[in-house]
């Protein structure tokens, strides 16, 4: 498969994943307002999968749209960061994710709307309103649950160290990364690093969280397609219907 | 809702309106998430809307008793409303 298809799919596949998740706290967030919030960041990310994968369907030229590429790939097809497929668990947990994932994907999306690629900065141009505001938004709840209550910051803090490890495989670049970075297509890793490190010490000094060593190991695997136990269940229950009954029109 | 949570009422001006209009009401903190959640709740996050949020206890209203005396003086009187002048043509659409 060609590297741009791989890298499109990757960025497709991050959104999608996270926007399924996210949907899942549809009525059942901590207030009406949330319960809003989280599924409009959620439409957001599914809007931009399906930018994504247009564009990856007509590059590889295989006669797939982004129906087929989301319901009819298994897990071992997906290249979604790992950070993206772990569970909502508590409200601190689903926003740290989110923020982790913000503060990087505003970064890189800024940086695509410069890519050499004009469709990619056009869809990056688009999503970057998008984006800015998530940002904000996560970085806001950040601030106010570490710097809440005893109980908050505690819950904030766990999930800032439980979400640590997977915080890093965005910077990670393989083979597919290194190419689009010399074909002008993608910002370099570095650049990103330190924009996304800058950033998350700045929310967290302000939400008095500590910020986890910077050079602890991190886990990676999901841009390669090898998943954590998550992203199976995510997928069957995401897919089962266009598994139940193949070529579906709806 | 907890207590800490107050009623904001939510005013937006739309993209090619000319006045604040009031949408509706949500539940927040503080007046920064108000406007954040109105984004969310009222705007779908058009572009080139402003949005006022004001906190609902701030807000006084006029009583539904005092009906007649705010409003009565000017509708039986005619000769207080501005609509036996000819307008020139040039400013029809005023």
């Amino acid at each position: 498969m060609d590297d741009k298809v791989v890298y499109l799919l990757r960025l497709g596949d991050n959104a999608l994943i996270l926007s399924q998740q996210l949907a899942q706290w549809c009525g059942k967030g901590p207030a009406l307002e949330e319960d809003m919030a989280l599924t409009n960041v959620a439409l957001d990310l599914l809007g931009q999968t399906r930018l994504w994968y247009e564009y990856a369907a007509e590059l590889e030229g295989a006669g797939r749209d982004e129906d087929q590429l989301a319901y009819l790939r298994d897990a071992h097809e997906f290249r979604n960061c790992l950070l993206l497929e772990q569970p909502n668990g508590n409200y601190a947990d689903t926003l740290m994710r989110q923020f982790y994932f913000d503060s990087w994907h505003y970064f890189l999306i800024e940086g695509l709307t410069r890519s050499s690629d004009t469709r990619i900065a056009a869809i990056a141009a688009k999503a970057l309103k998008e984006v800015s505001y998530h940002l904000r938004r996560s970085g806001d709840l950040i601030v106010r649950l570490g710097d809440g209550t005893e109980v908050s910051h505690l819950w904030t803090q766990a999930a800032a160290d439980e979400l640590w490890m997977y915080s890093g495989e965005v910077f990670a670049y393989d083979a597919v990364d290194e190419a689009m970075v010399s074909a002008g297509v993608a910002p370099p890793a570095a650049e990103l690093r330190a924009q996304w490190l800058a950033h998350v010490g700045e929310v967290f000094a302000e939400a008095t969280l500590t910020l986890p060593p910077a050079d602890a190991w991190m886990q990676s695997g999901g841009k390669q397609g090898r998943h954590s136990e998550h992203l199976g269940y995510i997928l069957a229950e995401m897919q089962f219907l266009q598994r139940a009954y193949p070529g579906a029109a709806w | 809702m907890s207590k800490e949570w107050p009623l904001w009422e939510i005013f937006i001006r739309s993209q090619h309106g000319l006045a604040h209009k009031h949408v509706g009401s949500l539940h927040a903190p503080d007046a920064a998430m108000a406007v954040n959640n109105a984004r969310d709740v009222y705007t779908r996050r058009n572009e080139g809307v402003s949005i006022w949020v004001v906190r609902a206890a701030d807000i006084v209203a006029s009583s539904p008793a005092d009906k007649d005396t705010l409003f009565e003086p000017a509708n039986s009187k005619v000769y207080r409303h501005p609509t036996f002048f000819p307008m020139p043509d040039e400013v029809k659409n005023l």
